[in-house]
């Protein structure tokens, strides 16, 4: 999640204060991504180096107020018309350990695959619960947002649920398909057939 | 006391080389506001405990207990009065009558089930009213929406009061917001004390359940009993 770019779109609407910016990001996500203020200060000071936010002025208590400069609205409408790439986005970890468990000897990847799924169904109950305790359609804008985030996690997690469903039937219809001829090793790759008959017993 | 109960079921098909278990004793209790998934890969078994709990097929060894009714032991006339009056279904299929209002769709099990045609009606209008299609009640199916379609469904397997109600894949075809509602509507209903059979295989859905469970090969793989280690236990059987 870019603070950064939400910090702007929230001083696109006018000028904010930086504790009231920390309250209206989080309110807006339902604080699933908490702020502490050290982190606006410090993304404001960013801002303000690169020219899309001014700082104006303080109040009696020295609290400083945030203006975007035409610069930063720019960035701000920019930032909304142009799609996020997934590979900006770290690696996925069940990914690799899928991965490995498939080539992996003695793994069951079905157990692999089911620990995983009980565990991601109970997130998306608990995600589920969450909405079901509101109403279908809230009639706050602020509750309608964090909606969305939280049905942006429900999805997810969905998602996963449906890959790894993916991955069990197609685990389980490679394992019906014939066992391919070994592949040659390099130790082994002029020695006999022989020799390689012992490790053909492994799954 | 619980709802529904099923006690070491087993359901096989065919016999000799085309013997087929379907299910293999299988237990599994749902009490009163439970609200119950059941998910796993085609051919699980997952259709076949919805109709062996519904006491739409007998199980080949192992008991199901209806609001205290042990299905196996009752005559066929006393089967379908547990069937019409504890039971409601709720399938893909809807099954709506297209000759008939959408009213009259919901009170046709309680006709049936020989109530008098004011009450029956009386007690789909409130049926409808949980579904919030108070306002359609006189249009006839085709024109509904199928989100609307499917609500009316759910009315007819509400109506009477029936406690437990088994539902498979009961969102089909509708988008994910229709499909919310229908979800808003089971779990509503379970709220108020019955107990609900979900089959699906939509994840999103389960999650409105208290409990998910797995089937794989006609076994439970997971209780969905949340949390604690007991699970793993029973997840090795």
């Amino acid at each position: 999640m870019s603070i950064r770019h939400g910090l702007l779109a929230l001083l696109a609407r006018g000028p904010r204060y930086g504790y009231q910016l920390r309250a209206e990001f989080e309110a807006s996500t339902g604080s699933t991504w908490p702020l502490n203020i050290g982190q606006v200060y410090s993304t404001l000071s960013r801002l303000e180096r690169d020219g899309l936010t001014v700082r104006v002025g303080a109040d009696e208590e020295g609290r400083f107020i945030y203006r975007i400069s035409p610069e930063g609205a720019e960035e701000v409408r920019r930032w909304f018309r142009t799609p996020i790439a997934r590979t900006d986005r770290p690696r996925d970890e069940l990914a690799i350990k899928l991965a490995m468990a498939v080539t992996s000897p003695g793994v069951d990847v079905r157990d692999v695959v089911q620990a995983q799924r009980t565990a991601t169904l109970r997130t998306l109950q608990d995600l589920t619960r969450l909405k079901a305790d509101g109403p279908a359609v809230p009639p706050e804008a602020g509750e309608r947002a964090w909606r969305l985030v939280l049905e942006s996690m429900i999805f997810q997690a969905e998602a996963e649920v449906r890959w790894l469903d993916h991955c069990e039937a197609y685990v389980l219809r490679a394992s019906t398909l014939p066992e391919p001829a070994p592949e040659p090793t390099p130790e082994r790759s002029s020695a006999t057939e022989t020799a390689a008959a012992p490790e053909e017993t492994k799954r | 006391m619980t709802i529904l109960e099923m006690r070491e079921v087993s359901r096989d098909h065919g016999t000799g080389a085309g013997l087929v278990h379907a299910l293999r004793e299988v237990t599994l209790v749902v009490g009163p506001g439970k609200f119950v998934a059941v998910m796993g890969p085609s051919g699980s078994g997952k259709s076949t405990l919805l109709t062996l709990a519904g006491g739409l097929d007998a199980p080949t060894r192992g008991s199901v207990t209806v609001e205290g009714a042990d299905l196996g032991s009752l005559s066929a006339t006393a089967l379908s009065a547990v069937r019409r009056r504890s039971i409601g279904y709720v399938f893909q299929d809807l099954n709506l009558i297209p000759g008939l209002t959408a009213v009259e769709n919901v009170m046709l099990p309680r006709e049936l089930d020989g109530v008098a045609t004011r009450k029956a009606r009386a007690q789909a209008r409130v049926a409808l009213e949980e579904v919030g299609l108070t306002d359609l009640a006189d249009r006839f199916p085709d024109e509904m929406s199928g989100g609307q379609q499917q609500r009316i469904a759910i009315a007819r397997a509400l109506v009477g009061d029936r406690r437990l109600v088994l539902a498979d894949e009961p969102t089909g075809a509708l988008d994910s917001q229709t499909g919310d509602d229908v979800m808003r509507l089971l779990r509503a209903r379970c709220d108020a004390g019955a107990a609900c059979l979900m089959v699906t295989h939509d994840a999103r859905h389960a999650a409105w359940a208290d409990r998910v469970i797995f089937l794989r090969d006609g076994f439970i793989v997971d209780a969905g009993s949340r949390p604690g280690p007991e699970t793993l236990l029973e997840g090795a059987r």
